[in-house]
């Protein structure tokens, strides 16, 4: 243990982040690997420290220290050996640095795989070779693995990676791993996935997580290791081109907020307010001309904030201040956008992934979550259920906890929605319950 | 071993995206408290990350008009849980950087539970860390809080690594792990019932280094306690105990001078600093880069005792 020990320094000192942090999720069936997997990586890229260690090796006993227990953060998840709630890691390389949601793979806490994909740049889906009949004609795969990829294809996380683990247990790694790389590639086909790469992978031994592999595997095998697929992929690209879409998160109202003097623009009278909303797509500056939604009033901007500053101008992932140039009734909830350029409406055609025990219940009010704006709605028609092991589309009256389907969704007031596929932040909602006030679920904008 | 490398080169070359990113997120959530609670309050404990949330939320709500000048008022008061066990240097600064910023600061005194009769110390030098929650929960009671800005890193311990940056609490101001809301884009349910509340965590995705790059970069003021000085110390179970009136030396031990900084300032019965030469931020983030113990590890007694004993004070109702 002491030569892992000695070399451990929790940043190499030649990091270099010239890149955002790449926010990736683990997902797959339970005992697929994925927290021995983290840990590995976090151990490889010596992000554990000597006291974390520490604990871990009082653990094991003599025996070698188990990777897996350092993402376990909760009594209950020691207890049960499993992982119930997602959680976050840190670590980086000399080229990035990396945030890790570790979700859970049990069904039962969906719930928790979805959240951790809803803000994840990238998605890998642990694969366990040594549960697979890899000599069948057609490899079936593991319900979580497609449920998982799915999922994350749903949700549009843009790269998805499967990493095909424990090929250390096989006596003919080669052959499974491409027979199990042909049936990943045909599901993903089927389901419209785009593969951004297949990885073979022991964690428990290390091979080819951190390190390119090199002896016997490297015959069958000559693509990048994990951890160089995951330093490659490209992070969130904010959508700066186009129109301009800002949802309203808070209308400064304090004096302090103002200029000089008394805060009046010079002869009209008119106390500036700043809107503060982070940008969705687009960018503003001074001199745009911008409409307010949903009441339809347009006016100049006359003054762009940012982080406390006065700027130049603001784009797309940036939090901004607005100053109108006039008064205009605007309040949270509300969208600044580019005149014209957005139809708010009380009807939609969205996907639905159901994350509540009680399950969704057509004609019932919800609240829902577009941007800043609260409404109630309902779902007024189930267009049908996903089967999640064929695609298929069934009719159905409700849908349970982690069922997704197609649903139409009335709201009370309109709103200015867009398809997810063309803006995360304009196609999504939430959906809560009023009487529990729990998530219930999350809306997808077909 | 690496050469050794010059830290102000070093805090220059590491690319200001990742902590403008990290510091768009945090003002994104300090605005969505203030808009959608209606009695929220911002844990203030005069540590290097509340400083830092200081300097956001200073950023998210108000104009700076020179260098390190901001102009207006936070839309919420400072609170302190005060243990009644602090540094001296501690509440100087706080006192001095309240002054300064002319917000309000609001203190909950441990001195005042223990008087009531709702915190009971085991022993007189007992450490009152746990106990802060009793006093937390009768303050978020008596200002009827909705929702409190805590300085927690996803980072600093397990337990912590799972909690969502909007963290709901019930009635009895627990956090239940297993009852988690999903949290999905940044469309946050901050919805809530009567008595119950939220903490909320802008700066949960940020790690030690990005806090002292972010301090160096903004040049955030901070106690001092936090660089370099001589102190008496007592070496006991591998930590650097404080010599202090409620730390004294147990028979046998040796008090030593030492040349230490604190890495994380907390009760005074259970904090200890680090030997340290790191006289500024620069400094420091050149030393977190080549650590080997964990923030906690380094410094903290109290959570030695169980691998679990943050997650069932979390658990309780500690921040």
């Amino acid at each position: 243990m002491n030569a892992v020990t000695d070399t451990h320094l929790i940043h190499d000192i030649e990091v270099d982040s010239h890149h955002r942090a790449l926010r990736f999720l683990t997902a797959g069936s339970v005992d697929d690997g994925k927290s021995t997997l983290i840990g590995r990586l976090l151990f490889d890229s010596r992000a554990i420290l000597a006291d974390q260690l520490d604990t871990l090796e009082k653990r094991a006993a003599g025996q070698p220290i188990d990777l897996s227990l350092l993402t376990d953060g909760l009594e209950a998840e020691r207890e049960q050996g499993i992982t119930i709630d997602v959680a976050y890691r840190y670590f980086a390389t000399k080229t990035r640095k990396f945030i890790i949601a570790d979700a859970p793979g049990h069904e039962q806490y969906t719930r928790n795989m979805v959240t951790a994909a809803a803000g994840s740049d990238a998605a890998v889906v642990l694969v366990d070779i040594t549960k697979l009949d890899t000599a069948a004609d057609e490899v079936v795969l593991l319900p979580q693995t497609r449920r998982h990829s799915l999922l994350a294809h749903l949700l549009r996380v843009p790269s998805i990676v499967f990493a095909v683990n424990k090929l250390d247990a096989l006596a003919q790694p080669g052959p499974a791993f491409a027979a199990v790389s042909k049936a990943l590639r045909a599901f993903a086909e089927q389901a419209g996935i785009a593969v951004t790469a297949i990885v073979p992978v022991s964690a428990l031994r290390g091979d080819n997580v951190t390190q390119p592999l090199d002896g016997e595997w490297a015959t069958w095998y000559q693509g990048p290791s994990l951890l160089q697929v995951l330093e490659s992929l490209p992070g969130v690209q904010e959508k700066v081109e186009g129109q301009l879409s800002i949802p309203v998160q808070y209308v400064a109202r304090d004096s302090g907020e103002q200029g000089e003097g008394d805060g009046r623009m010079a002869g009209t009278g008119y106390q500036p307010r700043a809107l503060w909303g982070r940008i969705a797509h687009g960018q503003v500056k001074a001199g745009d001309e911008v409409q307010i939604l949903p009441s339809g009033q347009t006016a100049i901007v006359a003054e762009v904030r940012r982080a406390g500053e006065t700027v130049a101008h603001c784009v797309a992932g940036e939090s901004a201040g607005v100053v109108l140039d006039r008064q205009l009734d605007v309040s949270r909830g509300d969208w600044i956008v580019t005149p014209g350029s957005a139809t708010p409406t009380q009807s939609f055609e969205a996907t639905l992934a159901w994350l509540d025990t009680e399950p969704a219940v057509p004609g019932r009010k919800y609240w829902l979550r577009h941007g800043n704006r609260w409404v109630q709605a309902r779902i007024s028609a189930i267009e049908h259920r996903l089967d999640i092991h064929t695609l298929a589309e069934q009719d159905a009256q409700e849908l349970k906890v982690n069922e997704i389907g197609h649903v139409r969704i009335e709201t009370q007031s309109p709103l200015p929605v867009e398809p997810y596929t063309a803006n995360r932040l304009g196609g999504s909602l939430i959906v809560v319950d009023p009487t529990s006030n729990r998530t219930s679920g999350a809306l997808l904008v077909r | 071993m690496n050469a050794p490398l010059n830290p102000q080169a070093l805090a220059a070359t590491v690319d200001q995206r990742h902590l403008d990113h990290l510091e768009e997120e945090a003002i994104f959530i300090l605005r969505e408290v203030a808009a959608a609670f209606e009695r929220p309050g911002l844990l203030f404990s005069s540590g290097k990350d509340s400083c830092v949330v200081l300097r956001l939320a200073e950023k998210a709500f108000k104009q700076r008009v020179a260098g390190n000048e901001f102009k207006g008022k936070l839309p919420f008061p400072l609170v302190h849980v005060d243990t009644g066990h602090n540094f001296p240097e501690v509440i100087e600064f706080r006192e001095k950087r309240v002054a300064e910023m002319g917000e309000r600061l609001i203190v909950a005194h441990m001195d005042e539970s223990i008087k009531k009769g709702t915190v009971r110390l085991a022993h007189p030098l007992e450490s009152r860390n746990g106990h802060q929650t009793v006093t937390l929960l009768e303050a978020i009671e008596e200002h009827r809080f909705d929702v409190l800005i805590g300085g927690a890193r996803r980072d600093e311990e397990k337990a912590r690594a799972k909690e969502r940056i909007f963290s709901h609490r019930d009635s009895f101001g627990q956090w239940q792990p297993k009852e988690q809301r999903p949290e999905l884009w940044n469309l946050f349910n901050t919805r809530i019932r009567p008595g119950e509340h939220f903490r909320a965590f802008p700066i949960s995705n940020w790690t030690e280094l990005d806090v002292w790059l972010y301090i160096a970069r903004e040049n955030i003021p901070l106690p001092s306690l936090y660089y370099q000085h001589e102190r008496q110390v007592i070496r006991r179970k591998g930590l650097l105990v404080p010599l202090t009136e409620v730390t004294p030396p147990e028979a046998g031990e040796t008090v030593e001078t030492a040349t230490v900084r604190f890495r994380t300032v907390g009760d005074m019965t259970c904090t200890c600093p680090v030997e340290s030469t790191a006289a500024n931020a620069a400094d420091i983030v050149a030393e977190t880069l080549t650590v080997t113990v964990s923030e906690r590890g380094a410094t903290r007694m109290d959570d030695r005792t169980s691998e679990a004993s943050m997650e069932r004070r979390k658990k309780e109702g500690y921040f």
